[in-house]
């Protein structure tokens, strides 16, 4: 057991283990200290120091969110000396900082106007540097915005790309007051490494790094009365939305969303978990066609293990760094795309609408998401498959700007077609949940029966762990699969392009031999995603998965090929998973990217 | 550009792969081209297998490791307050006006860069400067022209 030390903060003991920061310790007795440099995802920089506190016997102020707790440590908060050097701190980070408050996006939502809000700073002590400065925007990126005039170099972006995405598409450049973060050669965002999968964004305490926004595009075309407007909701929203409207962490908005959504004035609104559905059916058709050829053909061509292909952060990243695997991701379009392609070719021919006046927008957890919209890849349909790509947090501003009171709407169900959904579709919205709901209608397929474990709940795929691996083994199949007979199918899941990166070496390495690899891109799959909710933390994030799996428990329906609309499409529009009709709505390719 | 590609490998087989060779890296680089350009820096990420923007924040981080074309001779004037009351002003003049050139600026010919730098701790002997490695000290007007006069000439 861990060893524990004793301290005293601001006049009361507190027993921590060792190892703890004097911030966490503060926190224990609900002693809050500023932070700004801190992220509980993130490793210790200490370089913004508006955390300092005061240590008796010690000559400076030290930094809470670094000094770990010591045995007979005497810690005060709240001095004179430790709210003025708190103070110079934020006064002097404003000095630089281009704080036009009410022309910003993260107004009401900023770490930094929170701390000058606090401590009151009317009166400016030190004299304003910004027109000295030559700070850039930089808004090439369909997904997000650059300001340096809003940055206070604090570099949690840098260690969000680093730590958790293995990107590195941020650094620290120059040195001095010249320091700032940058891309290589300062490049537009939208010309580098980055995937937009913004977890920077999610973590920026200030409008440095955010989301580029919609709104007012979706606003035009609800009001728009020529367009018809539908709007589809990817699993991981209805389970995060209620944060940023006043609501816990975990709680279940599915109802709710969908009735905000109908006042808000969208034509139709529908559901991505649709297509998450229809997504098992053509991924798991494509593993077994792939497992059959490699297995039974010999086919050299065909490439194991295959990959999932939802998320676009971690499509992008293997397009820029693991180009010569590409071939080994899924064919499949991810289930906003395939939804986008349907609405405009299988919706609208069912609703006698012309697609040229569909306007398709999505709300998703994800920044990357917007650039996966744009993708020239991504017109099947003929047009623009999907129009505008949202944040939850966007949608959120769009609930507050309607003036709905969220939390006292009642539960709305989604319209029809494509709004009916199984519990294996929510899932996708967790780390693993791909893999399970995969699982779920692979083996039902190939064997006839259920898979073995309880519940249908497949725990081993579960959690939060970085990579995690299960098999299962194949037996007593139908004889149409009877070359998989005895066959031990090996998968794996990795969640955050850090742990990504660490499952592709291991294969590159053929130290790892599986047939079928979930990745998403962001830390906890799309519940964690970088269009969520801010803050995002590890607590945060397994309250979301928790919810997640309660609203598959309480799903009527759980496999994926049981989705009535799935069955009916099938019949009615595609003809068979991979057929023609498939290929050509539900399929694409991609392509290699340079590596910087 | 393969000689880049060639003298980017070969330094990395000499000093390894790790984070830690990256600094050695670009010094070599600085010793055979004088400066690190975009197609350098993309070869040395790609060589130890890290991010270009790292490699740019190291590069942006030391003036000595310079990310634009240079001359031959680099010539770094301190500009630190010893080194300007001993009389640099006068030393910057006579450079400038041997050289043809103003503080920032290249030859035509190639052969010259002339910078400034902060302080080179010779500051008991200033005025001072660095051409490449070599620091002249105690310079006067006379001295520099003669030293300059000799690079123009002899090397
Ligand atoms: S980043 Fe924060 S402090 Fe700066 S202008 Fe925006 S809201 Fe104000
Ligand atoms: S962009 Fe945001 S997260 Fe990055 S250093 Fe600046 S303020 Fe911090
Ligand atoms: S969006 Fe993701 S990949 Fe791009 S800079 Fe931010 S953390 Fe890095
Ligand atoms: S929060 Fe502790 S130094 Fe920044
Ligand atoms: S001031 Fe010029 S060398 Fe120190």
């Amino acid at each position: 057991m861990a060893k524990t030390v004793n301290l005293k903060i601001d006049g009361i003991d507190v027993s921590v283990e060792q190892g703890t920061t004097v911030l966490d310790a503060a926190k224990k007795l609900n002693i809050h200290i500023p932070t700004l440099c801190y992220h509980e995802d993130l490793c210790v920089a200490g370089n913004c120091r508006v955390c300092v506190v005061e240590q008796e016997g010690a000559k400076n102020l030290v930094a809470s969110c670094a000094m770990p707790a010591s045995e007979g440590m005497i810690i005060h908060t709240n001095t004179h000396k430790v709210r003025n050097a708190r103070r110079h701190v934020v006064e002097l980070l404003l000095s630089e900082h281009n704080a036009d408050c009410t022309k910003c996006y993260k107004n009401t939502k900023c770490e930094l106007q929170n701390l000058a809000s606090e401590m009151v700073i009317t009166e400016p002590m030190f004299i304003d540097l910004v027109p000295f400065k030559e700070y850039k925007i930089d808004k090439q990126s369909p997904s997000i915005i650059k300001d340096d005039s809003k940055c206070i170099r604090c570099q949690r972006c840098v260690r969000t790309c680093h730590e958790l995405q293995h990107v590195s598409a941020l650094g620290v450049a120059y040195k001095g007051d010249h320091m700032k973060i940058s891309t290589f050669f300062e490049n537009p965002m939208y010309d580098v490494v980055c995937t937009n999968c913004g977890q920077c964004v999610n973590r920026c305490p200030t409008g440095a790094l955010i989301e580029k926004n919609y709104i007012d595009q979706v606003w035009d075309a609800i009001y728009d009365p020529n367009k018809h407007v539908i709007v589809q909701t990817a699993p991981a929203t209805r389970i995060a939305l209620g944060e940023d409207l006043g609501m816990e962490p975990g709680s279940i908005v599915t109802g709710k969303m969908a009735a905000s959504l109908r006042r808000l004035g969208f034509d139709s609104v529908l559901d991505t978990d649709f297509t998450a559905d229809l997504t098992i059916m053509e991924e798991g058709t494509e593993l077994l066609t792939r497992l059959k050829k490699a297995l039974v053909d010999k086919d050299q061509s065909i490439k194991l293990p295959m990959f999932t292909s939802c998320s676009p952060g971690w499509i992008k990243f293997i397009e820029h760094l693991y180009p010569e695997y590409l071939d080994n991701l899924s064919t499949c379009k991810s289930p906003q795309q395939m939804f986008g392609a349907l609405a405009k070719t299988y919706y609208a021919q069912k609703k006698g609408i012309d697609p040229a006046t569909i306007v398709s927008v999505s709300i998703m957890p994800c920044t990357a998401k917007k650039f996966e919209a744009a993708r020239p890849e991504m017109r099947d349909s003929g047009f623009q498959d999907v129009d505008l790509g949202i944040t939850t947090r966007e949608l959120a501003v769009m609930i507050k700007q309607a003036g709905i009171e969220f939390e006292s709407l009642s539960d709305e169900k989604f319209d029809s077609i494509m709004g009916e959904s199984t519990g294996a579709a929510v899932i996708f919205g967790a780390t693993g949940g791909v893999m399970e709901a995969a699982l779920r209608t692979a083996y039902e397929l190939v064997t006839g029966r259920e898979v073995p474990f309880k519940n249908l709940n497949i725990t081993a795929v579960r959690g939060m762990e970085g990579v995690r691996e299960a098999s299962v083994k194949l037996e007593n199949v139908l004889p149409a699969w009877s070359f998989l007979e005895g066959v031990e199918l090996k998968t794996a899941v990795a969640h955050g392009l850090t742990n990504a990166h660490q499952i592709m070496e291991a294969i590159k390495k053929g130290e790892a031999n599986y047939h079928f690899v979930e990745v998403m891109g962001c830390p906890g799959g799309c519940i964690g995603g970088g269009g969520q909710p801010i803050p995002t933390t590890p607590e945060i994030r397994r309250k979301r998965a928790e919810a997640i799996y309660r609203e598959d428990e309480g799903m009527k329906i759980r496999k994926s090929h049981e989705n009535p609309e799935v069955i009916q499409i099938y019949k009615e529009f595609l003809g068979e998973p991979l057929g023609h009709k498939s290929h050509e709505l539900l399929h694409t390719h991609y392509h290699p990217r340079k590596r910087v | 550009m393969p000689e880049i590609k060639e003298l980017v490998k070969q330094l990395a087989d000499k000093h390894g792969r790790n984070r830690e060779s990256l600094l050695p890296i670009l010094q070599g680089i600085i010793s055979e081209e004088r400066y690190i350009s975009d197609f350098a820096m993309t070869e040395v990420a790609r060589e130890l297998d890290m991010s270009a923007a790292l490699v740019y924040g190291t590069a942006t981080f030391y003036s000595f490791l310079d990310t634009e074309p240079r001359g031959k001779y680099v010539i770094r004037l301190c500009r630190t307050i010893t080194c300007d009351m001993k009389g640099k002003k006068q030393i910057l003049r006579t450079i400038e006006d041997l050289l043809k050139i103003e503080i920032g600026e290249t030859t035509k010919d190639k052969k010259f860069t002339l910078l400034e730098t902060n302080c080179l701790g010779w500051c008991h002997k200033g005025p001072a400067m660095l051409i490449n490695d070599d620091a002249y000290t105690e310079l006067t007007p006379e001295k520099v022209s003669e030293i300059i006069g000799d690079y123009m000439k002899n090397r």
